[in-house]
């Protein structure tokens, strides 16, 4: 049940970031976009056992943290909640491969080690910046985006249209779990038959509210098509914004950065 | 089981991102031509109750621990096959974006894995087969059931497939295969109950709106055949790729068998186990991902990198970048990074 109300409260809460007006939020939300996929296939194609290579695409997310004034402590925590698949897929590679590939002092590192930090540094990478992504620019203007970018219309329509019905049917659904809860003594009526009623009558309330917007819709004048009205200007900024990026990206993928700096700076212990 | 970003490569996240596109394309197109103007608040009200619907827990018999539906079917058999993929697909996607289950780029892998299966593959294949026109209470049990196992099994394939090709995961194709779908069949049947029992709900009180997608068959009979041959040149070229590793696992599965026996821990097995996955590198060095081996920083520095003697190539690839220049350099860089941010944070808080 306090699932129920923290996700509903976690989707306000990001939507709620997303109506700032930092200069991140202006941005068209196209290049944010754009430029989130360049990261993202960087980080990936990246090698296994890579560790220092990663570190510099820190930055992208933390520029957008930074400038879009989003809490850190709250998107870490949803980085923290989304990890166990990751990390339970990553865990195994320490046992299967115990190689020792290099040794700090006496302690030999093995090749799975690094490549499971590297799996869990990608995740947090790539997790922080999608979080990013949408506390910045909002669900309704990567909507928009997308459609812009050649997603058909009938899915754009079919994800706003989700997205404007998720806080209507989430709550209805926390107050039935809620009575289910409170009626129920050691655990009965919590299995599979109360739920499946449960549910199935949700789901005939659901129906018929689908009806009545049906209704509405077509006395509003509704045909089947949905138009939408997009305000999207790219202007100098926003080309700045992706070109600098992807440039960044693909000369970060490109050249070990650490690696050059740590060996300038033990160049110079010598 | 949403895949992460971290554990595909680009290679195969971007192939099956281009799969669903082309599937997402498809089902938008066949929906427009097709449909009457009421399924589209109907597709996005459903696909708000499968999301509201994930979030109450039930108590999952015999085990006394609780679980959520997955819906993917419950959605295929009110809505039919296209619709239902695509309200999957819309749900997955808000599912990546606010809630980090999944990433962008493997959206593809989960959408194949969670919606395409039950959608175009369980549903009209087995439930519609089992329970036919005229469904009564056992059939829609059993058609549920038979449906959801056939789905979560093809999607567990899947995970395991595309985690394994994407090469990040040291796990081996057998032993993650033996590990995922026997638990995925338990979810399988208790994911078919549930569909059962809320389906049969629907039936009792409002037998109609069954009969709604049960009498559409125009719309399958057209739709299913263009998907069976997206299905088969996905196949051929999944396959294709497989073939590449054939050869390199001749005896996977007698190994698996002589690790999950378990009597010799690390030891023993280690020399055949890296044997193994030295041959598989090589093969899989073909993919992109890892074969970026262009990179200046892959040799030098040869004093801090003591790659152990008698491994071969495959295996030497844990770099430079690896060594005590890259573990200061990237620590330096990452304090950098901070530093950067606490001060455009700064500048942003003043102005």
């Amino acid at each position: 049940m306090s699932t129920i109300s923290s996700s509903l409260f976690d989707v306000n809460h990001l939507d709620a970031l997303s109506n700032q007006t930092t200069c991140i939020h202006r941005l068209d939300p196209r290049v944010k976009l754009l430029a989130t996929v360049v990261f993202i296939v960087s980080i990936m194609s990246l090698d296994r056992y890579q560790i220092s290579a990663l570190m510099p695409f820190a930055i992208y997310p933390i520029f957008l943290i930074a400038l879009g004034n989003l809490p850190f402590k709250y998107l870490l925590r949803k980085v923290l909640l989304a990890a166990p698949f990751a990390f339970l897929i990553g865990i195994w590679n320490p046992f299967l491969d115990s190689n020792v590939s290099f040794h700090i002092g006496p302690v030999g590192i093995s090749g799975g080690w690094l490549s499971f930090a590297s799996i869990m540094i990608r995740f947090a990478l790539t997790v922080f910046t999608v979080l990013a992504l949408i506390a910045t620019t909002g669900f309704n203007a990567v909507c928009m985006a997308l459609e812009r970018l050649g997603v058909p219309r009938g899915f754009v329509v079919q994800l706003l249209f989700l997205y404007r019905y998720i806080f209507v049917l989430t709550e209805e659904a926390g107050r039935m779990a809620r009575a289910r809860s409170l009626r129920s003594f050691d655990g009965k009526g919590m299995g599979i038959r109360v739920f499946g009623s449960m549910i199935g009558n949700l789901l005939l309330r659901t129906l018929d509210r689908a009806q009545r917007i049906h209704i509405a819709m077509l006395s509003r004048g509704f045909d089947g098509e949905i138009r939408l009205a997009y305000p999207l200007k790219v202007n100098r900024r926003d080309i700045l914004f992706l070109s600098g990026w992807t440039a960044l990206f693909i000369l970060l993928r490109l050249f070990n950065l650490p690696y050059l700096l740590g060996d300038m700076f033990s160049g110079l212990a010598k | 089981m949403h895949m992460a970003d971290a554990l595909i490569s680009p290679a195969v996240g971007g192939a099956m991102l281009a799969a669903t596109a082309g599937m997402v394309l498809h089902g938008a197109k066949k929906l427009k031509e097709d449909m009457d103007d009421r399924v589209v608040p109907l597709m996005g009200v459903l696909g708000a109750f499968i999301f509201a619907a994930q979030m109450i827990n039930f108590t999952i018999p015999a085990t006394g621990s609780s679980g959520h539906i997955g819906g993917g079917m419950i959605l295929a058999v009110l809505l039919g096959s296209n619709a239902a993929f695509l309200v999957m697909a819309s749900v997955l996607t808000i599912q990546t974006l606010f809630f980090a289950d999944g990433g962008l780029l493997a959206l593809g892998c989960n959408i194949i894995n969670l919606a395409f299966f039950s959608c175009f593959m369980a549903y009209p294949l087995i439930y519609k087969k089992i329970a036919g026109k005229d469904p009564n209470r056992n059939r829609i049990l059993i058609g549920s059931i038979a449906a959801s196992i056939a789905s979560l099994q093809m999607g567990a394939f899947g995970v395991v497939l595309e985690t394994w090709l994407s090469g990040v995961s040291e796990i081996p194709f057998t032993s993650f295969l033996l590990l995922m779908q026997p638990i995925h069949l338990a979810i399988g049947i208790v994911e078919g109950l549930v569909t059962a029992a809320v389906v049969t709900f629907v039936w009792k009180a409002r037998p109609e709106i069954l009969e709604l997608t049960g009498s559409s068959a125009s719309i399958r009979s057209t739709s299913m055949k263009k998907v069976l041959v997206g299905f088969a040149v996905f196949a051929a070229v999944i396959g294709g790729t497989l073939s590449w590793f054939a050869s390199a696992n001749p005896d996977g599965l007698e190994w698996s068998i002589y690790r999950a026996a378990g009597k010799e821990e690390l030891k023993a097995p280690e020399t055949r186990l890296h044997a193994l996955f030295a041959k598989i590198q090589e093969k899989a060095a073909f993919l992109p991902g890892y074969s970026f081996k262009g990179n200046d920083s892959v040799k030098s520095d040869g004093k801090e990198v003591r790659v152990e003697s008698g491994k071969d190539e495959a295996w030497g690839s844990v770099n430079a970048g690896t060594s005590l220049s890259g573990l200061i350099g990237g620590a330096t860089t990452l304090l950098l990074a901070f530093f950067i941010g606490w001060f455009l944070r700064k500048l942003q808080n003043r102005s």
